[in-house]
């Protein structure tokens, strides 16, 4: 089964009393951090664009016998207005096509979701205010590694629903060197209005996440933490770290996160290999990956973890991968998993292609 | 692990440390140090410890989630870096040395 933690959400706006707390915010900061200088675009040069970019893929994902075609086109609208502004925002269409049980031509779901449209203030340089829907900072795999030409492996994380759902109100963000070897970043957020699957149930948290991240040894740790604000008023906390040493085309990346919903934890490792003496002209080009990871059951019932794109079950899963680079962008991508579950092993294929692209929408000049 | 926070109490300790944070770094002159996320900074002006530094700094920041792209028109570079300053957490700094590096 390949799980999917997106939920399909429509924008909804119920500010009702936070609203208010929201505006406050971005008052204060505007009126607290307004003096702090930050460094302006001074060339025409240099004054930015607004620009259109993006991914697309399309990837047969083969588990346990049964076919699904995953197509997917993912733009990114980039507008920025003067010297600190910004507007952002990313929709999701996707395309889920398989043969039905009986057999049959394959068909299935178009579906299309706003994963984001925010507008972003570079309130100085150690603090950004956010507003409008945003990817929720829990981890860093729902904001950093998601789109499909950066991910390593098609296949989502068994925890990535864990508390990944979009977040509707407002962050602060931003990052500042502490010491001379480390630096920290951070957000904090409130979110109003996060609605579930197809519903009009929604859900108001608070939560945050801060990292250190120490050049030196390329190694960055963090924890996020976020608390619902209604309801059981649960508390949800996770740890990620990531390592590049400097003497190997390593990424070590990983993630652990406990919940109500859940906990588990994936720890992957991708390894490019431009070292080797052989064939270095396709080696350059070409990753191997292998993540490991666990799930663990959580405190809802196997059908809302479904519902949330969770293992219904306590699930292990090993994958292991091949990326090829054939140009800037685009890459052909392979792998394979087994799935180790009480509800069933299964194994799970993936092959495909994923594309990054971008296109400005006015005139850049001539290309340096 | 059971955290007793209502929620009146996070939301007012979360803005009073933002508020707090805000206000200590807004009056800090830019110019002596700027938030860097990938190095203490040094004010490199000189192009080719520029180039160097903002190849560092793109390996550093950038190279830890996707390779180097290819080099775009420098008005194309200035929105994604922007973009990325708010995503990655990138600073002025940074913004500027890596800006210069992927448009020479």
């Amino acid at each position: 089964m390949l799980y999917r933690g997106r939920k399909t959400a429509c924008p909804r706006w119920q500010g009702r009393g936070l609203s208010g707390l929201v505006v406050f915010c971005l008052l204060l900061a505007q009126a607290l951090i307004a003096p702090a200088k930050i460094s302006a675009q001074t060339s025409d040069n240099e004054k930015p664009v607004p620009i259109l970019t993006g991914n697309a893929g399309a990837f047969d994902f083969l588990t346990a016998g049964h076919n699904l075609i995953d197509s997917q086109f993912n733009p990114v609208l980039l507008v920025p207005l003067g010297d600190r502004w910004l507007v952002e925002s990313r929709v999701a269409f996707e395309g889920m096509f398989q043969r039905p049980p009986g057999g049959g031509p394959y068909g299935g779901p178009v579906t299309k979701h706003i994963d984001y449209a925010q507008l972003d203030y570079i309130a100085s340089p150690y603090v950004t205010v956010t507003g409008g829907r945003f990817l929720t900072p829990f981890g860093i795999f729902n904001e950093r590694l998601y789109p499909c030409w950066i991910r390593a492996l098609q296949p989502d994380p068994l925890i990535l629903p864990i508390n990944t759902v979009d977040s509707d109100g407002v962050m602060f963000r931003g990052g500042f060197p502490v010491g001379a070897s480390a630096n920290m970043n951070y957000a904090a957020y409130v979110s109003v209005a996060s609605t579930s699957i197809g519903s009009v149930d929604s859900e108001r948290h608070v939560g945050g996440r801060m990292g250190f991240f120490f050049p030196d040894p390329r190694l960055e740790v963090g924890g996020s933490w976020q608390r619902t604000l209604q309801d059981a008023r649960k508390n949800a906390f996770g740890f990620h770290m990531g390592w590049q040493p400097a003497k190997a085309p390593l990424n070590l990346r990983a993630e652990f996160a406990r919940s109500f919903e859940g906990s588990g934890y994936w720890v992957e490792g991708a390894y490019r290999l431009s070292q080797a003496h052989f064939w270095q002209k396709a080696m350059r080009r070409t990753e191997v990956v292998a993540r490991l990871q666990q799930f663990y059951t959580g405190e809802i019932s196997p059908d809302g973890a479904a519902a949330l794109g969770l293992p219904g079950a306590n699930t292990r899963e090993a994958d292991f991968g091949v990326n090829y680079f054939l140009r800037d962008g685009l890459k052909g991508i392979a792998s394979y998993g087994r799935q180790f579950s009480s509800a069933g092993n299964a194994n799970q294929w993936s092959f495909g292609f994923a594309y990054r692209f971008a296109v400005p929408l006015g005139r850049v000049g001539p290309q340096s | 692990m059971k955290l007793n926070l209502n929620p009146k109490t996070s939301i007012t300790v979360l803005l009073c440390a933002l508020t707090l944070a805000s206000a200590l770094f807004a009056g800090s002159p830019v110019s002596r140090k700027d938030a860097s996320s990938a190095a203490p900074v040094e004010h490199v002006t000189d192009a080719d410890s520029m180039r160097v530094a903002g190849e560092q700094r793109f390996r550093a920041n950038c190279g830890r989630c996707h390779a180097a792209p290819q080099k775009f028109p420098p008005r194309m570079m200035a929105t994604i870096l922007r973009h990325m300053r708010v995503r990655a957490t990138i600073t002025a700094e940074d913004r500027r040395l890596i800006l210069f590096y992927m448009t020479q």
